[in-house]
C-alpha cells in the first residue's frame, strides 16, 4: 500500500513546461533560483595565499597565483547545469578560464583527473571530459564576481557532468594514470554522472 | 510516550488529515491521524514525504506540534513562499487526504520533565513549533518548572499559536516575553527589536547550573542566541539548537 | 552575528538527520556520542553540525569542522562513512 501512494495534486515545481522539456534532463526539474549546497563550512582563502595548481603525472606540475591565473585569458560563456538533487538552471552565464588553456603543453600520460578545493572536497573524472572546450575554471557568474557560497572565488565548471562535478572552491587539478573515486564518489555517487543517462548513483 | 525513540525501524504509516486550521495569515496547522503512532516526545518531528503521479518525490522534516499527552499528531506548517513541500501542506492538503510521514524522529532536542531545568525557550518566527509541544506538555501535566519562552515575530498577527500562549500565561513559574520585529500595535510595550545581547541578558541572565535552553528559528537567529547565551556563562552542553534551514521548504 | 558567515543558508544541526540515521543504526542516535578523530572533542550526534542533506548528512565536528559521518544516500543504498570519528557510543537500555 504505502510505496504506491500518490499525493492527490503534488506535481512538484517547475516539471512540466514542454518548451523546455528538451533541454531538461531525465528526472530534472527546472528552477529559476541558485540553490547551494555544501558539504562542509565556506572556505575564506585570502587571494594573497589562493593559488591555483595542476599536479600529478605531468611534467613539469604548474601553479599560478591569484593575479597570474587573472591574467590568463578568460571566456565568457552560457550553460545548463544540472544538479543530482534534481534541479536543472538553463542559460547560466559564466566567466573563466577553460581547462585547455591551464593544460596547453602540458605532456601526460594520464587519462583520469581528480579537482581538489579548500575543505578538502575532491571530484574525479576523465581527463578527455574537462578538456576539448568542455570545462572552465569559473571566477564570476552572471556578470558579478563568484560569491563564496557558489564556490567562489573559483569554481571548475563542467556542465555536461551532473553539478557535483563543478567542484567549488576548486584549488587544482590532480592529473592520474588511474581512476579515484573523489567525495561523493566514495559515497555512492556515480564516477562519471551523465545526466542525459541520469548515472546518478554507482551501478547506475 | 516512554520509549518511542527507541522502538527500531523508521517505517512510512499513511496518515489523513483530519482537520485544517489557520493560525496566522502564513501558517496552518494540520491535525493528522495515524493508526500506527507510536506517540512522541515534545521537541521532536516526523518526515513528511509526497509524491507526484509520475513517481517523483519530495521530503521534508516538520517539528510535531501537539502535546504527546494529547494523543494526537499535529503539525504547524509556514508556507514559504519558495517552498515545494510546504505550499501543498499549506494549501492544497484538506481534510480526507492522506499524507506519508515517518516518525517520530529525533532524541536530542527534546523535553521532558526529567530532563530538569529550570528551561529557556527562544524561538523565532515558525521555531515555536517544537518549544509549543514542550509548553503545552508542560501545561497538560500541571508542571510547575520555571520557565521562560522568548518569542521573535515580526508582527502582532504573525505570531503562532498568540491565544493559546496568552492562556499559558497564568501558568505557574511561566513567562512568555514577546518582540515584535517589524510593526507593533498601538500600545504595544514590549520588545521591538530583534533579539540580541541585552534583551538575553535581561531575559535570561544568571542561569543555574541546571538550565536548559533550546533555540529554534532561523540559523541566523539561533546561532546569535547561542553566542550569546555562551556569553551569560551558560555551558554548550546547556545549549540546544535546532536551525531552520532555507530548504526547510 | 557581525561576523563574516556565509554558511548561514547551509549549516544545520546534526539532529535533522536523525531520520537518515535512523535507517542504519539499531536506535535513534542523535544522543549518541561521537569522538572526533581530528580534535578529540566528543558530541552528541544531535549536536553535530549538518551539511549536504540533500544528498546525504556529511555530520562534522562544532569544535574542528572534521567530518565525523558522512552518508551518501544513493538511490535506496546508504554509504557509510565513518573515517572521521575515533569512536562512536550509544545506549541500548531503554
Amino acid at each position: 500500500m504505502v510505496g504506491e501512494f500518490i499525493s492527490r495534486g503534488f506535481r512538484g515545481r517547475g516539471r512540466d513546461d514542454p518548451a523546455l522539456a528538451a533541454r531538461t534532463p531525465p528526472g530534472q526539474y527546472l528552477t529559476k533560483d541558485f540553490p547551494v549546497l555544501s558539504a562542509g563550512p565556506t572556505p575564506h582563502t585570502p587571494l594573497s595565499e589562493w593559488d591555483f595548481a595542476i599536479t600529478g603525472t605531468v611534467d613539469p606540475p604548474l601553479r599560478w597565483t591569484w593575479e597570474e591565473f587573472r591574467s590568463l585569458p578568460s571566456e565568457t560563456f552560457t550553460v545548463d547545469i544540472h544538479c543530482v538533487t534534481k534541479w536543472s538552471k538553463l542559460d547560466t552565464v559564466w566567466e573563466g578560464v577553460s581547462v585547455d588553456t591551464l593544460l596547453q603543453g602540458v605532456e601526460t600520460e594520464g587519462m583520469f583527473v581528480t579537482a581538489f578545493s579548500d575543505g578538502g572536497y575532491t571530484t574525479n573524472m576523465p581527463l578527455a571530459d574537462i578538456t576539448g572546450g568542455k570545462a572552465w575554471v569559473a571566477v564570476s557568474y552572471d556578470g558579478e564576481p563568484l560569491a563564496p557560497e557558489h564556490g567562489g572565488p573559483a569554481r571548475l565548471l563542467v556542465p555536461h557532468l551532473y553539478f557535483w562535478k563543478s567542484a567549488k572552491w576548486v584549488r587544482g587539478l590532480e592529473i592520474m594514470t588511474r581512476d579515484r573515486a573523489g567525495f561523493w564518489e566514495q559515497l555512492g555517487y556515480h564516477d562519471y554522472g551523465d545526466p542525459w543517462r541520469e548515472q546518478r548513483y554507482q551501478g547506475d | 510516550m516512554a520509549g518511542t525513540t527507541v522502538s527500531g525501524r523508521l517505517v512510512w504509516l499513511l496518515a489523513s488529515v483530519s482537520a485544517r486550521r489557520v493560525e496566522t495569515p502564513r501558517s496552518i496547522t494540520l491535525h493528522l491521524k495515524a493508526d500506527a503512532w507510536p506517540g512522541h516526545l515534545p521537541g521532536q518531528h516526523v518526515d513528511v514525504r509526497l509524491t507526484a503521479p509520475d513517481g517523483y518525490r519530495a521530503q521534508r522534516s516538520y517539528s510535531i506540534a501537539s502535546a504527546p499527552s494529547r494523543g494526537q499528531l499535529e503539525l504547524t506548517v509556514e508556507d514559504l513562499d519558495d517552498g515545494e513541500v510546504s505550499p501543498y501542506l499549506a494549501k492544497e492538503l484538506q481534510p480526507g487526504d492522506q499524507l506519508e510521514l515517518r516518525g517520530p524522529i529525533g532524541g536530542y532536542f527534546t523535553w521532558t520533565e526529567a530532563d530538569g531545568g529550570p528551561l529557556l525557550l527562544v524561538a523565532g518566527g515558525s521555531g515555536i513549533v517544537p518549544l509549543m509541544s514542550m509548553l503545552r506538555y508542560r501545561h497538560d501535566i500541571g508542571s510547575m518548572m520555571p520557565t521562560t519562552l522568548l518569542y521573535s515575530s515580526r508582527a502582532w498577527d504573525e505570531i503562532i499559536y498568540r491565544d493559546e500562549l496568552e492562556q499559558f500565561g497564568g501558568d505557574k513559574g511561566l513567562r512568555v516575553i514577546h518582540t515584535l520585529t517589524r510593526s507593533q500595535p498601538d500600545g504595544w510595550d514590549g520588545y521591538t527589536r530583534r533579539i540580541d545581547a541585552a534583551m538575553l541578558g535581561a531575559v535570561a541572565g544568571n542561569p543555574a547550573p541546571t538550565s536548559l535552553a533550546y533555540i529554534c528559528g532561523p540559523t541566523p537567529l539561533v546561532e546569535s542566541v547561542a553566542n550569546g547565551l555562551v556569553l551569560l556563562n551558560y555551558a554548550a552542553s546547556q545549549i540546544k539548537t535546532e536551525r531552520f534551514g532555507p530548504t526547510g521548504g | 552575528m557581525g561576523e563574516r558567515d556565509d554558511d548561514q543558508a547551509v549549516r544545520l544541526d546534526g539532529n535533522v538527520a536523525a531520520g537518515l540515521l535512523t535507517e542504519l543504526f539499531c536506535c535513534e542516535p542523535s544522543e549518541a556520542v561521537i569522538v572526533c578523530a581530528g580534535c578529540g572533542a566528543a558530541a552528541p550526534i544531535g549536536g553535530l553540525m549538518a551539511y549536504a542533506l540533500e544528498m546525504g548528512a556529511i555530520l562534522r565536528c562544532p569544535h574542528c569542522d572534521t567530518a565525523v559521518l558522512r552518508v551518501g544516500v544513493a538511490g535506496p543504498t546508504r554509504w557509510v562513512d565513518m573515517r572521521g570519528a575515533a569512536s562512536m557510543r550509544f545506549s541500548i537500555a531503554n
